[in-house]
């Protein structure tokens, strides 16, 4: 079934250890009658992008609740990869993300699994279209814990409280935490809608963290007339604020 | 004994022992007392007098009720609810029209009419009483849509599903660890699907705990310490039956599942005096997203307390530093009243 006959390689992620074990025994199962094998195990949603930036496999069985960060937002980050593996989820209950899942056509596997069932997608798997990033978005009840960027092929994820500022130039994101500098490829106002709340915008082209506003500060230029400027904690750096964005100044009580 | 128990255990007298309902019937009575001064006067100044008139003879049977009350309060619980309220009635007017009689004795006339203190005494008594009828209706978790969403509020889905899979793995690599598992559930799944009438023993209760976090220990493995303090606890108390196994699960569901790092939940009961307190903590998570539910299955208890015990029980949440503490205080009992 695969075309070069090979096994399909499929990854099981679950932060449920008997889980994990119940699917392992599964596509022992499903493998004396499917080319199919368990190319690995993760515990967690970073763990698992670890491993499948690490190494390739054809299918990720993803469980949609997991701690910390759940399956949408993994199967989101996994869509950096140049070749994503396909995602089938596997939840016990969720009747909002089931109703979604059929919806737009996504591959879902009820736990307790049966292998009948697990076979039949494993088959459906190579004809699957890969998962829409939109979709995806859509299928996100609450906003991401991380952003991520690809980087050397792999996965680098930036935990959304280590983010100071977004800044949108031509094409890109500029993502910077207090380390350094991401490039992202994401719309300001759509980061602005989901973390609302966590941002504050002051200009039409850059988001500031609220935690790292530190104060703000006017300053004349040059021959121009006096603007002020975000001072930020943790980084030397300062920010205009736009004409139109000043009464955020008063609003944030810092000035 | 009938498969589905119909009966609205709502029409009950209150426990008129409780000070909450002792509290209640006072206010309710004085309440009256001032709108009929009011109505009565011709004005303002005069209901003062009107009040203070009433009185003298009307506060002495209000307390007299009272202690009349707590004192049959056990008897009139175990009457049929309409024998129960012909009492209080009864009693009310006799106690009205004896106290009215030596008044007038006492006080000379003018102190108020025997047949209009009647006539209020039976209006006063029907209005607390129906106070309390629907009072008891509204709380009554047994109301048919109540009673389901206390169910599924019990029962939750993720939980029930999640079990069955965990104990699907260990049949072909533990049987044994499977069938305990499995015995576990029934044990869990049949008091939560019981009839929640009775009082049940705190030995029980615990024991029922275990068995719950047997369950998620299985699912969560290391993720989840449990720390009991049990050595101040009374084995032989009685309380509502699964009070305090959802608030485990609450902390679990909350304070452990939501982390990729192992945490510790702690149980601790004791009894201080003749109150009963029991103390569940979990590590508080900040951005969990189902504190709506949470919310939802507190007072769910608290409203089962309340109806129960009404100003005796209480439940109260917050977080301190950095952990969630939920108390429940409750009465002491050791046999089932009436």
């Amino acid at each position: 079934m695969t075309e070069a006959g090979e096994a399909l390689k499929v990854v099981i992620v679950d932060d449920e250890a008997p889980a994990r074990s119940r699917l392992r025994d599964l596509i022992a199962d499903c493998a004396q009658t499917l080319p199919v094998e368990v190319a690995g195990e993760a515990a967690n949603g970073p763990e698992a992008l670890a491993l499948l930036s690490a190494r390739k496999a054809d299918v990720v069985l993803l469980d949609i609740r997991m701690p910390e960060m759940d399956g949408i937002e993994v199967a989101q980050h996994l869509q950096r990869l140049d070749d994503p593996p396909q995602v089938i989820f596997t939840t016990a209950y969720d009747a909002y993300a089931i109703r979604a899942f059929e919806l737009h056509a996504i591959d879902y596997l009820l736990k307790p699994i049966r292998a009948r069932r697990l076979a039949e997608a494993l088959v459906r798997v190579r004809g699957l279209a890969p998962l829409r990033p939109e979709v995806l978005r859509k299928l996100q009840s609450e906003p991401r814990s991380n952003l991520s960027v690809q980087e050397r092929g792999r996965i680098h994820l930036i935990p959304i409280s280590d983010v100071i500022y977004l800044k949108a130039e031509l094409k890109y994101l500029t993502v910077r935490t207090a380390a350094r500098e991401y490039l992202l490829e994401e719309s300001l106002t759509r980061l602005e809608q989901e973390f609302a709340g966590r941002f504050t915008r002051i200009h039409r082209n850059c988001l500031v963290a609220n935690a790292a506003i530190a104060g703000f500060e006017r300053v004349a230029e040059e021959g121009g007339e006096a603007h002020w400027v975000v001072l930020l904690r943790g980084l030397d750096e300062r920010l205009a604020v736009s004409r139109r964005q000043q009464h955020i100044v008063r609003e944030l009580g810092k000035g | 004994m009938a498969s589905i128990n119909q009966n609205l255990p709502g029409s009950a007298l209150p426990d008129f022992r409780n000070i909450g309902v002792v509290m209640r019937v006072l206010l309710a009575v004085i309440a009256m007392q001032v709108a009929v001064s009011a109505a009565r006067a011709p004005s303002w100044r005069s209901a003062l007098d009107e009040l203070v008139g009433m009185s003298a003879l009307a506060q002495p049977t209000l307390i007299l009720s009272l202690v009349a009350l707590a004192a049959l309060s056990v008897w009139l619980r175990r009457l049929p609810y309409a024998a129960g309220v012909g009492v209080v009635v009864a009693l009310e007017l006799g106690l009205t029209a004896l106290v009215f009689q030596y008044g007038h004795e006492l006080l000379g006339g003018g102190v108020g009419a025997t047949g209009r203190a009647l006539a209020f005494a039976l209006a006063a008594t029907c209005v607390v009483l129906g106070y309390f009828n629907l009072r008891g209706r509204a709380l009554s978790p047994a109301l048919t849509e109540a009673r389901l969403q206390a169910l599924q509020a019990r029962i939750r889905p993720h939980f029930l599903f999640n079990s069955i899979n965990a104990v699907l793995s260990l049949i072909r690599a533990d049987p044994k660890r499977a069938e305990h598992a499995l015995e576990d559930m029934a044990d869990l799944f049949r008091v939560m699907l019981a009839d929640t009438g009775q009082l049940s023993p705190m030995e029980r209760e615990v024991e029922l705990c275990r068995e719950y976090l047997n369950l998620e220990q299985l699912r969560l493995g290391d993720r989840l310490n449990v720390e009991w303090r049990l050595a101040g606890m009374p084995g032989d108390a009685l309380i509502p039956p699964l009070v305090l196994q959802p608030l485990v699960e609450n902390a679990v569901y909350h304070g452990i599942e939501p982390r990729i790092e192992p945490g510790a939940i702690a149980i601790e009961i004791y009894r201080r005096g003749d109150q009963l307190h029991a103390v569940i903590t979990n590590p508080y998570q900040e951005n969990s997203t189902h504190h709506a539910g949470n919310r939802m299955a507190l007072a769910n208890i608290r409203e089962r307390l309340a109806l129960r015990f009404d100003a005796l029980a209480s439940l109260t949440a917050r977080v301190e530093n950095g952990v969630y503490v939920v108390r429940i205080a409750l009465p002491y009992i050791v046999k089932e009243p009436g």
